[in-house]
């Protein structure tokens, strides 16, 4: 087995029950173990909502530390779709050269940057650094706001130790009152500004309504990305064979990068809240629980995938749920996409070798169910090419 | 070389012509309005449905069995849906004219 090798901890109760059962906070969760069975869940916005308490339907549940609705994934369609429409257009903007070009711009400079050194601790020093700077474009930002957005560290939301931290949540809230206020008073071109000059359905969008997509943005688009771009420096790391195949055969990077997500599967699932008394896998769901769909179990179906516990980097068809499904899906996907294809070409054209020095794995812990999801140190050494 | 028909839910008519490759790569790279083909022919974004015209669905060929699980799930879906990132550019698609679903 390799350091970067991530295990499937879902297979016994995916092929027996297709279901598993969680505690989270006094509100359990049953978690859907299947693909099909997670699609379908994902795809019935009626029977599983979205919209509900602010924070329940993300596992573990943020309840307790927030009231502001995340839009637009804490609501539903068909009221969804006004604030999809709005948004989607910015979140395509990675798709643009100038877009492009200024990411390479990004990355280039801080893979030339960690070559010259002896070694890089992946997390803090590099992914979490790409992750924020990255941001700055995402947001049409100025760069200098991602020196405080790193020295928040990995999370926006938790702590060393600490699964759900209020404090620390209260920083990133009074940030976005700060900005979301100043970009009232001055106007500009970055996202405060345009979310605040929005309209959605005839109607303005709110402070608050603004608030919600940015603590979504913040959040949603963090320690996913850090896992996602930790995870392939790891695998890279550990397979000098497979850098090589991606610089000789360039056409395969857009087949690896999809076939990284379904493997990494960056967030290991997300909730919906149950409507009215159903059943999924022949398991009654009664009205006002949740489930999950567990996106990394479904991405491991050996009914669906072949050799699913294995990175085949030319992977053909690969119908994966790496950045969800349905009407729900990852509104960050293309800008995540966009980084690690970057990284990748970056990384072919500087990088020879990349040696893997130390590494401590992120557990997460679901009752039965231990999880990698990446790591908590990565110190690795970038060879010149 | 084959000739591809695209109509736009705008109603464009956008008729592109290639050898080879996916009929949704083609359609990306000509920018053909919405197929966006986001997770570049992998099968897993549904982003590049469309209805092929009903008097040649033999000519484009069968959804394979994971294809047609995500058409199942797809808003717009009828018996001619396809994903074009699964249909491969042969001189036999001469002629194919193909409906943006979304």
């Amino acid at each position: 087995m390799k350091i970067s090798d991530i295990k499937d901890p879902f297979v016994e109760a995916r092929q027996q029950k297709g279901y598993a059962q969680v505690s989270d906070q006094d509100d359990p969760v049953t978690m859907m173990l299947r693909l099909k069975d997670v699609r379908k869940c994902a795809h019935n916005a009626k029977t599983f909502s979205s919209e509900d308490i602010p924070g329940r339907i993300v596992v573990p549940s943020e309840v307790n530390i927030r009231t502001t609705r995340q839009i637009p994934f804490e609501v539903d369609p068909p009221k969804h779709k006004g604030f999809r429409g709005l948004l989607d257009p910015w979140f395509k903007r990675p798709l643009e050269d100038d877009y492009k070009q200024k990411l390479h711009s990004i990355v280039d400079k801080l893979v030339t940057e960690n070559l010259a050194g002896n070694s890089v601790e992946v997390i803090k020093e590099f992914s979490l650094v790409l992750q924020s700077r990255a941001l700055t474009l995402l947001l049409n930002t100025p760069f200098e706001d991602s020196k405080l957005w790193i020295s928040w560290g990995t999370h926006v939301f938790r702590s060393e130790g600490d699964a759900l931290d209020g404090d620390k949540a209260q920083v990133l809230y009074d940030y976005l009152d700060e900005k979301l206020d100043e970009a009232l008073a001055n106007p500009s071109d970055d996202l405060f500004s345009v979310l605040l000059g929005a309209e959605v359905d005839g109607k303005k969008m709110s402070k608050e309504e603004a608030k919600g997509v940015l603590i979504l943005t913040f959040a949603g688009g963090r320690d996913t990305v850090i896992n996602a771009v930790s995870n392939t420096i790891a695998y890279l790391a550990d397979h000098p064979e497979s850098l090589q195949r991606l610089r000789d055969e360039p056409e395969i990077r857009g087949r690896a990068i999809e076939e990284f997500i379904r493997y990494f599967s960056p967030l290991t699932h997300m909730g919906r809240v149950v409507k009215e008394d159903t059943q999924v896998c022949e398991h009654a769901a009664k009205a006002d629980t949740r489930i999950s769909l567990c996106w990394a179990s479904a991405n491991r179906d050996e009914t669906v995938f072949e050799n699913p516990n294995e990175i085949v980097l030319d992977r053909k068809l690969n119908p994966h749920v790496g950045f969800g499904f349905s009407h729900h899906n990852c509104l960050g996907a293309t800008h995540a996409r966009q980084i690690l294809s970057t990284l990748i070409d970056v990384f072919c054209e500087k990088v020879s070798t990349i040696d893997l020095l130390d590494a401590q794995d992120n557990i997460e812990h679901w009752d039965d169910f231990d999880r990698k999801v990446g790591y908590e140190n990565l110190t690795v050494k970038f060879n010149k090419a | 070389m084959a000739k591809i028909t695209f109509i736009t839910q705008d109603n464009e008519s956008i008729t592109l012509e290639a050898d080879s490759g996916s009929v949704m790569a083609l359609a990306v790279e000509n920018g053909v309005k919405g197929i966006d083909g986001d997770c570049g022919g992998v099968c897993s974004c549904a982003t590049c449905h469309v209805h092929v015209n009903p008097s040649q669905v033999a000519q484009a060929g069968e959804a394979s069995e994971i294809e047609a699980d995500m058409l199942e799930l797809s808003d717009n879906a009828n018996e001619f849906s396809r994903l074009c990132c699964q249909i491969e550019i042969t001189q036999d698609l001469d002629g194919l004219e193909l409906t943006v679903a979304n």
